[in-house]
């Protein structure tokens, strides 16, 4: 099938819905790196021409890897309502756009919608929205999930506390949960990185968060970002934790090159929902990136944007309980420059949520990549409009284990002010209950992380 | 020091911040960092920047009697946008390297700028006499070592079909962390040639005199690692199947480096 779209007097010829796809993205370095982006300005917007044009059906009937090489493209196919299909099967994207834009179209509709919607749809009508409609389309979609306590509810806003350490000392490790808690960071989930991917260290991680959550009382859930698998044999071997985490991809060779198979994900699903702390029962964190697929060579002539969509498509069969997206993590060869990765944030989180996915955003850079904190913040503030359950917490930002810069605890506290959200509810209460928020922002004490050693429990501390 | 003006508890303020190297303890004016905590940050970030764009200096090289080749990549724009680029060798520099270098020795040292000079400048001084010295006196034969501008590591395979070398050691720059500009990463690989991954190397990383391993100390770490290479003739996956006495490897960040 060739598609053909002539713009002023210029024509253009496109072999393949993958290519429309490819070349009807926003400038992205890797796209340009594999030799698959446009190669001028008119022929990107003729590609979306094109794109607008075609049906989801011919959309579905053309995904970008074939159902038979890839078990990302079975996951997706298979888990499609047939029912809600039929009733969209003939709309163009260009339609599906200014439906998901229109006044009549509530959460719930496009929520229903989306159990129709390929990867390669999803992708296709982002590609067709500028920044503004990406953050209006994405704000309307409320996705709700629940471990031990519920994120992604009306006013609420969330994060993730991330105190990594280089050598994973508890102490370390522990001073940076005081502090980020004292800034009213952590109603997401207490999520470590361990730096050794040992089940032994993975047990000795999940045990001191767990204590320490609990003998705070603190209504949260924890999490230790190591392999799945030595996550699992931790849980297996009784360490408490609330959800398990894996990285995924949007090709199945990216996946095994991540050691993760749709298979391995079905047994930690049930795993946590037999031995783990939170009632659930959404009880998987995902986190996901553009580029990730390129950067180990499995990314099968697909645009970055894509594979991120297919990656959703994937991650959606287990009804995670976060999914955060890290655009920005591995440098310029995937996202050369600020503009590129605000564009990429923007993106995924819509992506995402009309993929049903309760996303959260990392807007991130490394320092080998044209962007600075302005561009972080910029990011950051553009997705809290458009709805993103929660974001990370970091000391300022800095994350001394993983290298590279995110959100911080300050800014943590200031997006709640600027929107006028809230904590989770029962999360708003504990900080209530220890003197860290008041009327609606935190108190004068937030922020003295010794709030955790001039009183409360005895836990395993510092002294 | 602190920036939180009136903390509970003064002296465990000070132990939590001793207790890490996450910024803790600097206190906010209203929601937003305070102002010295702010410029802090950009220093720190305005350091790393100046390390990747800076370049190794002809000082440097001429001290240490290093002659210099280049990757494919014109510029450090193409350089940091193409990684594929900076793993090959220009057809001019395979040609000085086949001119200029001992062939077939056991370990060739090379030294590449890679994400940041700083971290050349500083470590080269300290790690390349031990590391020489140290295999000279295990009685291991060198190689002419050398300097690659835009370096990535994989450059090594293409280094080695022109010198043949068992052993071939890339001393680079890592990815700068905040605050810590000048880390280097050692990547070693058995016989590296075309086809040959991470998998199949060995990494010291982390270089540093600021939070890391000294030079001197990962100089001679590095005489360590290579004799075990030498002795097991293979490294990465293949060299832990057959020796299981490794001491233990530093965990650091700079494996996320993806040089």
């Amino acid at each position: 099938m060739t598609y053909r779209a002539t713009l002023h007097g210029r024509s253009f010829t496109f072999g393949s819905v993958r290519e429309v796809l490819a070349k009807a993205s926003e400038a992205k370095s890797g796209d340009e790196m594999l030799g698959i982006a446009a190669t001028s300005a008119l022929e990107r917007v003729a590609a979306r021409y094109v794109l607008s044009e075609l049906t989801l059906e011919e959309v579905r009937a053309n995904p970008v890897i074939p159902y038979e090489d890839d078990e990302v493209t079975r996951v997706i196919e298979d888990e499609l309502n047939d029912r809600i299909f039929a009733e969209v099967r003939g709309w163009t994207i260009g339609e599906l756009r200014e439906h998901l834009l229109s006044h009549g179209t509530d959460s719930d509709a496009v929520l229903r919608l989306s159990r129709a919607l390929t990867a390669e749809m999803i992708a296709g009508v982002a590609k067709l929205m500028s920044n503004m409609d990406l953050v209006y389309a994405a704000s309307k979609i409320r996705v709700v999930s629940t471990a031990a306590t519920t994120l992604g509810l009306p006013g609420t806003l969330s994060f993730r506390l991330q105190p990594n350490h280089p050598t994973d000392s508890w102490q370390a490790i522990l001073a940076s949960i005081m502090e980020g808690l004292s800034y009213g960071s952590g109603d997401a989930i207490i999520g470590i990185n361990p730096a050794d991917d040992t089940v032994a260290k993975t047990v000795e991680l999940m045990e001191q968060s767990h204590a320490f959550m609990t003998a705070w009382q603190i209504p949260t859930q924890t999490c230790v970002l190591a392999h799945i698998t030595t996550q699992m044999e931790s849980v297996e071997r009784g360490a408490p934790v609330s959800v398990l985490f894996q990285s995924i991809a949007g090709t199945q060779d990216t996946n095994d090159s991540f050691g993760v198979t749709a298979t391995m994900l079905d047994e930690a699903q049930e795993l946590i929902a037999k031995l783990g702390t939170a009632r659930g029962p959404n009880l998987l964190y995902f986190e996901t990136g553009q580029g990730s697929e390129m950067a180990v060579g499995c990314d099968h002539g697909v645009d970055e944007m894509t594979l991120e969509a297919r990656t959703y498509g994937y991650g959606r069969r287990w009804a995670p309980f976060m999914v955060n997206n890290v655009s920005g993590f591995i440098g310029p060869e995937t996202l050369y420059d600020g503009k590129q990765i605000i564009r990429a944030c923007l993106e995924d989180h819509f992506m995402g949520k009309l993929a049903g996915l309760p996303m959260g955003m990392a807007p991130c850079y490394t320092n080998h990549t044209n962007a600075d904190q302005n561009d972080q913040e910029t990011a950051t503030m553009l997705l809290a409009m458009a709805g993103s359950c929660y974001y990370m917490g970091i000391p300022m930002g800095d994350d001394v284990m993983l290298s590279y810069q995110d959100t911080g605890f300050h800014d943590d506290a200031t997006l709640r002010e600027l929107l006028g959200r809230t904590p989770t509810p029962p999360f708003q209460a504990w900080m209530e209950a220890l003197g860290l928020w008041h009327g609606g922002r935190l108190t004068a004490r937030a922020g003295d992380p010794t709030v955790f050693l001039a009183e409360g429990p005895a836990t395993p501390m510092l002294r | 020091m602190s920036g939180i003006e009136a903390p509970l508890d003064p002296e465990g303020l000070a132990e939590l911040m001793a207790a890490t190297t996450a910024r803790l303890g600097t206190g906010r004016a209203g929601p937003r960092p305070r102002t010295t905590a702010l410029l802090r940050f950009q220093a720190d970030h305005a350091v790393t920047q100046d390390a990747i764009y800076s370049r190794v200096s002809e000082e440097l090289k001429d001290r240490f009697g290093l002659f210099t080749v280049r990757t494919m990549p014109t510029d450090k724009a193409e350089y940091l946008l193409r990684p594929d680029l900076g793993r090959r060798l220009t057809d001019e520099s395979r040609a000085t390297i086949e001119q200029r270098c001992v062939k077939q020795p056991q370990v060739q040292i090379v030294v590449g700028d890679g994400l940041s000079a700083d971290a050349i400048e500083h470590n080269l001084p300290a790690i390349l006499p031990v590391l020489e010295q140290g295999l000279t006196s295990a009685g291991v034969s060198l190689g002419t070592t050398f300097f690659v501008e835009f370096a990535r590591v994989g450059v090594m395979n293409d280094i080695n079909e022109v010198v043949g070398a068992d052993v071939v050691v890339i001393l680079i720059g890592e990815r700068p962390g905040l605050g810590i500009a000048d880390a280097m990463s050692a990547y070693l690989g058995w016989q590296p040639g075309p086809g040959k991954t991470d998998a199949h190397r060995e990494l010291i990383c982390m270089i540093t005199d600021h939070g890391g391993t000294n030079p001197l100390e990962g100089g001679a770490y590095l005489v360590e690692l290579i004799r075990r290479i030498l002795a097991a003739r293979a490294s990465g996956v293949a060299r832990d199947d057959t020796d299981s006495s490794e001491p233990e490897r530093h965990a650091t960040t700079g494996e996320r480096s993806r040089m």
